[in-house]
């Protein structure tokens, strides 16, 4: 291509200033945009590829500020440029699609009301009707057919991937010739997330509109983008054609990325292929690869039959409707193995583990584990029971103590159980912190003080600190950069063999499953759907909404290797 | 909604008996005989205590003295008071200007509170913020009979601008300083929550999708962040328009003005059982009013909110 390009940031520099000196989040970043294509910026939280996005409309959050470099978009230098030209420029000429679609839109103002706002502001038509009807034909682009029953309704009213179709409406409103777009599915459904994107490359693609697309997953960047560009620690570390960096990257961090993606690596195990670098200290193909290679595990550790679970949800008046949120579910975990349960949000798979913590009452159907109802256990029966089953959350900031320190919090369930006298009780959290490879210098620190994955780190620690046989992770490392999300599947892949502990894992996420799980049981609407080993279940699925699910990993249509 | 508001006033039935049976029960409790008051230094003459103490029905049991009263407030008869007045004529009286003053009050609240607390928000941390943040901490920690004191000295007596006490008319005019005095103390609060409110409201996502958009910076303001920033201030101002109704004895004291406060105040020295337990119905009565307008109006403001079916 000869022609300019429609963006053009060079050296740009971005500065956020702190109680301790001012912290670069953007060290001199190129790239270049040429009209009419997708370029990714790909990174993990913190690398700056949000921030750089924000500086091209100068949205930066708090502080943040542009200290150096330039921007031209169209011919026009966007650093330093006045707030009438910034406000000209945005919305008519760069529409900005957010990360999170239930923050994102004024939750006082109707949906309507917030379109035909941007409607008017950027020119697009004048007029009361003619603006409704502008707004409603927006909308119905964006993939919302009701839109004009829709208008007078709340963000409220709607679910999380109709708002995100809101906001795509309104990012694309004007016929931008640019769109920026914030990890614009990173909060909802693989599914859902899938539909949306299909959608908006579509949208693009008829008007020509240029898409600046910012994500963590690598898979998705790749099957959505032409053009990559891979960002840390506020810096390029690599850039150029997707299908290339890919396959050949080239910088050890891109590597490592590529290594560390679930999506890939699923798609590398049922495409049969190895990955060539093995200087990689992640790699999930391995990890995966080593699990299918083991014998088969032994008895049946934890046993589900016909376990029902009815909420009673407040009606009008003082009636009430019962909500069956699980139906008749019935599993077996064989001792030292993984069951995976997949299913989207609502599916019921975080009330099945409730219910196997004995934090939640069985409805009806029974829970044995070790040959031993549930149900029939008196109050010391299930504390000896929960001491031998133990759990890890979603959220590594909200399920720490945040007053306790390290030390302290994985102490805890030791201290609970009576087990051991002080000084036993400290070699223990010496030895936990090792084999979840943290150091023994953290002990005294507090959770607000560690990142994510070390927090994660600690759940795990904690979780195994009373020897358990049974652990239940609930979403454990989906709220977890890729790079640290690896580190933890592979962790806990050690952990398994070392100690033959038995694993639920629940997640939404089927390509950490075909790297984690022996069997897997796909559930929808409270129902099991779908039951088989991972491998059976990969290859050949014998229902739809697995299919459908399957389909919805990113990456999924990219050939590797060809 | 309307079965919202139906169940709202059938749930104040219970609330209004029950204080004004306790607030009567209190007045009948309080010591000494206001019978044997009424007659001061002189002798009592037991044939007209008598004769009064039948009138006042003081002479039945408690709980039939409260049904009488209760009885007859529901057909708009409030009792005499000891001077021989129908405490609906005094409550005719004063309820007027107390309500001139908080309407007043009112008014200076929402636009000097909400206009600084905006500015100050919006400017965080720059001199303005910091002054107003200032000032509003002084008139925070200040009683309100000091504010009034010196506000009286120094606008009144010193700069003329005003009279120092209010004329029995209590024309709307005169009403301006005692009503500033009234609204020091709750615009510096209001100051402060439109100022936390407007601050947190600007980190919202959705403020910065706002700017995505291409709108203007006042528009901006106007329409997502003040609107949105308002919801708890509208909420402080509403409860406090009740307390303002219900009158302010301070204020109304030292202004001389002839308001519910003042009255109530004398009324309880005197022990005149029906005209201060009639006082207080009312107050409970606007009390469960501004409540339930409260209420509603916060739905209105937030569609998140919505109540029944």
């Amino acid at each position: 291509m000869s022609e300019t390009p429609l963006l053009r940031i060079s050296n740009l520099e971005v500065d956020f200033p702190t109680q301790g000196g001012s912290v670069r989040a953007v060290d001199g970043v190129n790239l270049e945009l040429y009209a009419g294509q997708t370029l990714a910026i790909v990174g993990e939280s913190g690398s700056g590829k949000s921030t750089t996005a924000h500086a091209i409309v100068d949205l930066l959050p708090g502080a943040g500020k542009v200290t150096g470099g330039s921007i031209v978009f169209d011919g026009q230098e966007l650093v330093g440029a006045t707030a009438s030209q910034l406000e000209d420029i945005r919305g008519r000429l760069i529409g900005f699609v957010p990360q999170d679609p239930m923050s994102n839109l004024n939750p006082v103002w109707s949906v309507g009301f917030q379109v035909e706002e941007a409607i008017r502001a950027n020119g697009v038509a004048t007029g009361k009707k003619e603006v409704r009807d502008a707004a409603i034909d927006v909308l119905r682009k964006a993939g919302l057919s009701d839109a004009e029953q829709r208008l007078k309704q709340f963000p409220h009213q709607f679910s999380g991937g109709m708002r995100q179709r809101v906001l795509i409406g309104i990012g694309l409103a004007a016929n931008p010739k640019l769109l920026i777009a914030d990890e614009p599915t990173s909060a909802l459904d693989v599914t859902v997330q899938r539909t949306i994107l299909d959608h908006l490359d579509e949208l693009t693609r008829e008007k020509g509109t240029s898409v600046i697309l910012i994500t963590h997953d690598l898979g998705l960047a790749a099957e959505r983008a032409e053009q990559l560009v891979v960002m840390y620690r506020g810096k390029i570390v690599e850039s150029g054609p997707s299908r290339e960096i890919l396959t050949n990257p080239q910088h050890p961090y891109t590597k490592r990325l590529v290594a560390a993606a679930p999506s890939l690596a699923s798609r590398r195990l049922t495409a049969g292929l190895s990955v060539a670098e093995a200087d990689s200290e992640f790699d999930l193909t391995a990890v995966a690869a080593k699990r299918a290679a083991r014998t088969e595990a032994g008895d049946v550790a934890i046993s589900l039959a016909d376990v029902t679970k009815v909420y009673s949800i407040r009606g009008s008046g003082f009636k009430s409707t019962p909500f069956t949120a699980v139906d008749r579910v019935s599993f077996d975990i064989k001792r030292g193995t993984t069951m995976a349960l997949v299913g989207e949000s609502g599916s019921g798979k975080s009330t099945v583990a409730r219910m196997l913590l004995g934090l939640e009452k069985v409805t009806s159907g029974s829970i044995v584990i070790d040959g031993q109802a549930v149900s029939k256990l008196n109050a010391k029966q299930l504390f000896a029971l929960r001491g031998r089953m133990q759990p890890v959350f979603q959220d590594p900031y909200g399920s720490l103590d945040p007053l306790r320190n390290i030390a302290n919090t994985i102490a805890e369930p030791l201290v609970t159980h009576h087990v051991g006298n002080r000084a036993e009780r400290t070699a223990r959290v010496r030895e936990l912190l090792e084999q979840v490879s943290l150091p023994w210098s953290i002990s005294s620190r507090y959770p607000g003080e560690l990142s994510g994955g070390q927090r994660q780190r600690v759940a795990i620690a904690r979780a195994l600190a009373l020897k358990p046989d049974i652990v239940v992770l609930d979403e454990a490392v989906s709220a977890l950069d890729v790079l640290v999300q690896a580190q933890i599947l592979q962790l806990l892949a050690e952990l398994q063999s070392e100690l033959g502990l038995t694993y639920l894992f629940i997640t939404h996420d089927l390509a950490v499953v075909r790297v984690i799980a022996d069997e897997v049981c796909v559930m929808n609407k409270g129902q099991i759907v779908e039951a088989g080993t991972t491998s059976r279940i990969f290859e050949s699925p014998a229902q739809e909404y697995t299919q459908n699910l399957l389909d919805a990993i990113p990456g999924a249509n990219i050939r590797l290797g060809a | 909604m309307f079965g919202y508001i139906v169940r709202r006033v059938l749930q104040a039935i219970p609330v209004f008996l029950g204080t004004t049976l306790l607030i009567y029960f209190m007045v009948f409790a309080m010591p000494g005989d206001p019978i044997v008051a009424l007659f001061g230094d002189k002798g009592v003459n037991p044939a007209i205590a008598e004769h009064l103490r039948h009138q006042y029905h003081l002479d039945q049991p408690f709980i039939v003295q409260y049904l009488i009263y209760i009885g007859g407030v529901f057909v708009g008869d409030f009792g005499t008071s000891f001077s021989g007045q129908p405490v609906a004529n005094i409550l005719a009286q004063t309820f007027p200007v107390t309500i001139r003053l908080a309407i007043l009050a009112l008014l200076l609240e929402m636009i000097v509170g909400i206009g600084v607390g905006l500015i100050s928000g919006l400017r965080k941390g720059k001199l303005f913020d910091a002054s107003a943040l200032v000032v509003s901490l002084i008139f925070i920690s200040l009683p309100i009979f000091v504010i009034a004191f010196v506000f009286q000295f120094v606008f009144a007596i010193k700069l003329g601008w005003a009279r120092p006490t209010v004329s029995g008319a209590a024309n709307w005019g005169e009403l301006i300083l005692p009503a500033i005095v009234l609204a020091t103390v709750s615009i510096a609060y209001i100051i402060r929550l439109t100022r936390s409110s407007v601050i947190e409201t600007s980190g919202q996502d959705f403020v910065r999708t706002a700017y995505s958009k291409g709108l203007s910076g006042a528009r901006v303001v106007r329409v997502h962040i003040l609107r949105n920033s308002l919801i708890p201030v509208v909420t402080f101002l509403a409860v406090d328009f009740g307390v303002l109704l219900v009158g302010a004895t301070v204020t109304e004291g030292i202004f001389n003005v002839p308001g519910v406060g003042r009255t109530l105040y004398q009324a309880i020295i005197r022990g005149e059982g029906p005209t201060v337990v009639s006082f207080v119905t009312v107050m409970v009565l606007i009390y469960l009013v501004v409540n339930l307008l409260t209420d509603l109006l916060y739905a209105a403001l937030d569609p998140r909110i919505r109540y029944g079916k």
